[in-house]
């Protein structure tokens, strides 16, 4: 008898079907309407938006909306093409211009989106006789970069320097001539901790070690301009490749790389998530161009993290078991049982609001989360909302 | 100084005396997924432990071809003879 492909997902597919149908399935929820970046109708619903990343509240700002329509009118609604054939129009430059002015580099490329920015940087810049080093608790993207390229890849335990140091150290004792790549986060999505970027960079110099930093939760969050956590810290100068999204602060969809290094534009020719997918639509190339010049010179940060700061300290002073500390635009409790958390996700709907249910593997530790990401257009009625919700719900189910 | 497979064997299993919660007797063959039923995190978390105790990398590219801890022991008999 030949076997089914799909025989290997059986137990996923009796998990899945465990879950209850319908709108109680946290992982089948349906936006009927977007009101605003914190406000959609879901199930019929008004519901309070607390799970969408959408940090600057972006993508309803008239100005990149407006930006997305003109170039919607004046180059269509897509590119059809790859940026090295018939799919970079100057908006796509002016973008890549954008970024360099943001973060004052040599160098940016564009991705089509921030999973395929860290898939296709992490695979081609380390090579066979290469190593990559990463954070035991890295986003899937950067563990999918691995396995797409050829680098031997090793895992250091999460924000420990010294950790890093001791397996960089043993590294460099059996091949002291290796190229040696360290992917490191800014903040942490489940979490929110920020990595520290310092000691992390510099265990990484001591063994001239290149440092890649993945800046998607951070990049408008933090810094003096909205670059991340290594202008937070004052270590740009320490980290060697940055790579972001578009899909958060900058509210639409994208990815990019940038660096000094003064080679790096051979990406465009060798890097195959960046060779061989069509480009961004014009429109988002337009909205996300429009989104950075905002963020650089915006004081949404300073209410987002108020936000942040408002909800993480009612959360922790109602008692619960807190997974984050408000340092970042993330906040987290953590609920001992994966079905508890469920019936939770869906009490929050029920109440009219979104949360991520956060469970393994997506989350470190086995943790089981309801997890909150802020946006610096919510309003302080919105998360006094949210926490009054929380409260009654996690009574209700003995949580508290 | 050199050691041999059984001997790397005998520590590999004092170290993972904290992910082996069912407590069962671990033998060459026992296996991560279904004897000890560990994830693929809780496997690269005990290769951790194993790498420290060695002083060795064990790069996580030969985590597909680690099921049992005998498997393990051999890994890391290749990799301290290199």
């Amino acid at each position: 008898m030949t076997l089914d492909l799909f025989e290997k997902f059986n137990t996923t597919i009796e998990n899945f079907n465990q879950l209850p149908s319908g709108e109680l399935n946290p992982f089948t929820v349906v936006m009927d309407k977007v009101i605003s970046p914190t406000e959609a109708i879901i199930n019929g619903r008004k519901t309070i938006l607390a799970g969408t990343n959408n940090y600057m509240g972006m993508t309803y700002n008239k100005q990149c909306m407006d930006a997305a329509i003109e170039a919607l009118n004046t180059f269509g609604t897509g590119t059809t093409g790859s940026r090295v054939l018939n799919g970079t129009y100057n908006g796509h430059k002016k973008l890549e211009a954008s970024l360099n002015d943001f973060y004052g580099t040599d160098h940016a490329i564009v991705f089509s989106t921030g999973y395929q920015a860290n898939l296709g940087v992490i695979a081609t810049i380390a090579g066979p006789k290469d190593y990559v080093v990463i954070d035991a608790d890295s986003h899937a993207s950067i563990y999918d970069g691995c396995a797409m390229g050829n680098a031997t890849i090793v895992r250091f335990t999460h924000n420990d320097p010294e950790n890093l140091e001791k397996r960089l150290a043993r590294i460099r004792r059996k091949d002291p001539e290796a190229g040696i790549l360290v992917v490191i986060e800014g903040v942490y999505s489940m979490l929110g901790d920020q990595a520290p970027i310092k000691e992390l960079a510099e265990a990484s110099k001591k063994h001239d070690a290149f440092v890649l930093v993945d800046e998607a939760h951070s990049i408008g969050v933090f810094g003096q301009t909205g670059r991340g956590v290594a202008q937070e810290q004052g270590v740009e100068h320490l980290v060697d490749f940055t790579i972001g999204t578009f899909s958060k602060s900058v509210g639409t969809v994208g990815g990019y790389c940038v660096s000094n290094h003064p080679k790096f534009d051979v990406l465009r020719l060798v890097c195959r998530p960046y060779v061989f997918t069509a480009s961004l639509p014009p429109s988002v190339v337009a909205s996300a161009t429009k989104a950075l010049e905002l963020i650089k010179d915006s004081n949404l940060r300073v209410k987002l993290l108020e936000n942040s700061m408002r909800l993480n300290k009612g959360l922790a002073d109602a008692g619960f078991n807190m997974g984050t500390t408000g340092e970042s635009p993330i906040a987290a409790i953590i609920i001992d049982e994966q079905n508890t958390a469920i019936a939770y996700w869906q009490m929050m709907m029920q109440e009219g609001v979104y949360v991520n249910l956060a469970v393994p593997p997506a989350t470190p530790n086995g943790l089981n989360l309801m997890r909150c990401s802020l946006s610096a257009a919510h309003t302080f009625e919105q998360i006094d909302y949210m926490l009054e919700k929380f409260i009654s719900v996690g009574k209700n189910l003995a949580v508290l | 100084m050199t050691l041999n497979t059984s001997e790397i064997f005998d520590q590999i299993c004092e170290i993972m005396t904290p992910f082996n919660i069912k407590a069962i007797s671990i033998k060459t063959g026992t296996t991560f997924a279904s004897d000890l039923e560990l994830d693929s995190l809780a496997v690269m978390d005990m290769l951790a432990a194993i790498e420290d105790h060695f002083d060795v990398t064990v790069p996580l590219n030969i985590l597909p071809d680690l099921e049992t801890v005998g498997q393990v022991a051999e890994a890391i008999k290749t990799i301290l003879d290199e």
